[in-house]
């Protein structure tokens, strides 16, 4: 065991101390030993020393595999090899004990027994091992059902929010959309083939708790169409303080109807009497303030589906993005033929059209709109916009002039 | 070879299903939360589900899963799950259990809380653990922040949840773009190229390539194979170092830590926000960080004065303006805040509505 006087001091407080966990795996594993030993020297040296590189994987595949090695490997020879492993997670991270012990049985056997619950993607990752335990590994995931995730220029894994198994707000099956669109799409998340990443998030409402809007290059966000389900009784108990606000979650012990839900609505297309809400659902744009706060009173309406919005990426390179709306509504029920059409054919004007490293949101503003919409067979609607452009500087094309004389709004 | 299984996805979700869950999939009906990190859910049946959340590290071992399998399967028939913020959730149906959870828990020193008007649990980057280009650790950060935090962790005293991440590099793997309070290991100077070194272990065209804003040529001396790099181009992203091991960008001394504030997610209210520039730098010292654990505590405690009900961090300083933002948590504004990147007009003022 290497000495770690720095790390150490990372054992105390009250937060769970990983320093203490991989300790605990230090003992009977030499890479978890070595990997405190480099982190320590990193803690010292204030810089980091892994180094990317080599193409490792298992075969057949051109993903799942990231490949990673030390700089020191004569001081960490434990950790000279110490690539990762992304297991494609079950949708909504839900886990049987046993399922989980299996993992934990193949991970103790080919790897360093340190691991991420979960990464960024939603992949769990099994963190270091060596280039000859990679198909090993791997055969023993598959045999119990698992498989690897999404890396490099690829169909990345996707991923979801609890969706309809434990949230009364979820306006289509988040974890079926998620798991279906895993399947459907295995060649392309297991063989990189596109000019960059591909993440496809899926939340169940605008409160987009798996932030699809800002990382997902395909953002599934659910929405109703039809008016909020109201139950008064309950809207009368919370002002009277019967019922505690969002849920019990908040410093507040009593809601003011007016003051908190009304006159915070974003649209103002709701009224409170004293006794009776009232709610212009026309002109409701789904911010879900409301509903948040008054969960046992307000629910989405039952004419559910999805907003699809296209584009968010990380600041690299133009700066963050985040996606975009192209299609107002689209329902959501399996087999989801309509959605996975659309998403082949982005895949494919983008494969078409993208440059290296170009993310589909990015093409769409080097290309424009227009040039996307008509790639993926999609019409322009004002949703998609905060406001129209303030330029003049709109330009015409043949195609403008036979739809005019056809009398179509556009190209059809 | 023939017996090579690929291509099967996940195990499909169902499997892993608790009983309660199946039968009311789709047909919940309202939630509460009985205390901090203990959930209810109740179904249109009027069955119950309760969820007994912990935070967890993102960086666990084998043996932590070993342990909290060990309590899902004397409290909850062996089911749980995580949270797409590393929180793992104890599911039960049997509200007299929750205790027991709660003492397993405590035992093994996972805390309770993330629910509601909460700081939860941070979402981070690999760092020095395991990533090729990163300015700070990601772990040790997050560890050191939510011990200054913790209070905050197991209570609901805030105006609104605060979602806090890290990223350790501005390649944001964490996305941490949208946060409430985002911490950035930022590197602060271009690549130092190692000439000699560069010539036996890199390829010249693919390293040039690799860089985003073309800031890499060859070196103008063609004796040596090497590259030159145009500083004024340079945005530190360590690209080129991925491609080629012989041009560090880290820098021991100069790189550090920038905090961005104000972003969310969720349409409530506001739209989706970024997560805007609030301190450019802070140094790098490990292993508490003490002045990036001090700078977060700062904001936290002064937005948590001056937010109205139901106010994210966010919508916060939109309201009181980002003058006032600096002026009451007390850091300079500088050259680095104002934008002059590709869509920087966005961000300038152009109304008379601003404050002295």
């Amino acid at each position: 065991m290497h000495k770690t006087p720095l790390l150490d001091q990372l054992e105390s407080g009250p937060w769970p101390s990983f320093i203490k966990d991989l300790k605990r795996v230090a003992g009977r594993k030499k890479s978890a030993a070595d990997l405190l030993g480099v982190l320590e020297r990193s803690y010292k040296d204030k810089i980091t020393h892994w180094k990317h590189g080599g193409i490792v994987g298992v075969l057949g595949y051109g993903s799942g595999i990231i490949g990673r090695y030390i700089d020191l490997p004569e001081e960490f020879p434990g950790v000279e090899h110490f690539h990762t492993v992304r297991v494609n997670q079950p949708a909504g991270w839900f886990y049987t004990t046993q399922a989980l012990r299996e993992l934990c049985e193949i991970w103790d056997e080919h790897g360093s027994s340190i691991l991420n619950v979960h990464g960024s993607t939603g992949d769990m990752i099994f963190l270091g091992t060596t280039t000859d335990q990679l198909e090993p590994c791997f055969a023993k995931l598959t045999a119990k059902g698992w498989d690897l995730g999404g890396s490099g220029s690829a169909m990345r894994t996707p991923s979801c929010c609890v969706g309809k198994a434990r949230c009364e707000w979820s306006c289509y099956d988040t974890m079926d959309l998620c798991y279906q669109t895993t399947q459907h799409f295995q060649f392309d998340m297991h063989r990189p083939s596109f000019p960059y990443k591909f993440k496809v998030k899926c939340s169940g409402c605008p409160n987009d708790c798996v932030a699809s809007v800002a990382r997902a290059d395909m953002s599934v966000i659910g929405v109703w169409k039809d008016d909020i389900r109201i139950d008064q009784a309950a809207v009368a108990a919370y002002q009277g303080g019967e019922i505690k606000p969002r849920g019990g979650g908040s410093p507040y012990a009593k809601l003011d109807v007016k003051a908190d839900v009304t006159d915070l609505c974003p649209t103002a297309c709701m009224s409170f009497d004293g006794k009776k809400l009232s709610i212009d659902n026309k002109n409701c744009n789904h911010c879900m303030h409301c509903i948040s706060l008054m969960p046992q009173a307000l629910r989405p309406g039952t004419e559910t589906g999805a907003t699809l919005l296209l584009g968010s990426h990380a600041p690299i390179l133009e700066g963050a993005q985040m996606s975009w709306v192209i299609v107002p509504f689209m329902e959501m029920e399996a087999p989801y033929d309509e959605f996975m059409e659309l998403v082949g054919n982005i895949h494919e004007w983008w494969s078409e059209n993208g440059k290296n490293r170009e993310r589909v949101g990015e093409l769409m503003l080097r290309l424009g709109m227009r040039a996307f919409l008509k790639g993926v067979g999609l019409e322009p609607v004002p949703q998609s916009v905060k406001t129209p452009r303030a330029n003049p500087f709109f330009f015409w094309h043949a195609e403008d002039f036979e739809a005019e004389a056809a009398g179509r709004k556009y190209i059809k | 070879m023939a017996e090579r299984i690929t291509d099967i996805g996940p195990p499909k979700f169902d499997k892993f299903l608790p009983p309660v869950i199946k039968d009311n999939y789709g047909k919940w009906k309202y939630h509460e939360i009985l205390e901090p990190g203990v959930l209810v859910h109740v179904a249109e049946s009027g069955a119950k589900i309760y969820s007994v959340r912990g935070g967890s590290g993102r960086l666990v071992t084998t043996d932590f899963i070993k342990d909290v399998c060990d309590i899902a399967d004397k409290f909850c028939d062996g089911y749980l799950r995580f949270t797409s913020r590393n929180n793992v959730e104890f599911l039960l149906t049997d509200q007299s259990k929750i205790a027991g959870v709660k003492d397993a828990c405590k035992k093994m020193g996972i805390p309770l809380g993330a629910t509601g008007h909460s700081v939860s649990n941070i979402v981070h980057t690999q760092g020095w653990v395991h990533c090729h280009t990163p300015a700070i650790d990601a772990s040790g950060i997050v560890k050191s922040v939510m011990d200054d935090l913790f209070e905050y962790f197991g209570s609901h005293k805030l105006p609104a949840q605060v979602r806090i991440a890290l990223a350790c590099c501005l390649n944001m793997c964490g996305a941490v773009h949208c946060s409430d309070i985002a911490i950035l290991g930022i590197h602060r100077t271009p690549p130092k190229v190692a000439h000699e070194k560069l010539r036996h272990l890199c390829e010249i065209p693919t390293t040039i390539a690799s860089c985003p804003t073309g800031a890499i040529r060859p070196h103008p001396d063609k004796s040596i194979k090497s590259v030159v790099i145009n500083d004024e181009r340079c945005m530190y992203c360590g690209n080129c170092y991925t491609m080629c091991p012989a041009l560090p960008v880290f820098d021991a001394q100069k790189g550090g830590v920038a905090l961005l504030v104000g972003g969310k997610v969720s349409n409530s209210k506001t739209p989706p926000m970024f997560s805007k520039l609030a301190v450019p730098y802070l140094p790098n010292n490990p292993p508490r960080w003490p002045e990036v654990v001090g700078a977060i505590r700062k904001i936290l405690i002064k937005y948590a004065e001056g937010a109205n009900k139901w106010e994210r961090v966010g919508e916060w300083v939109e309201r009181i303006g980002w003058e006032k933002f600096f002026e009451v948590c007390d850091i300079p504004f500088t050259f680095q805040h104002i934008d002059d990147y590709r869509w920087a007009y966005d961000t300038y003022r152009t109304s008379m509505h601003f404050k002295f």
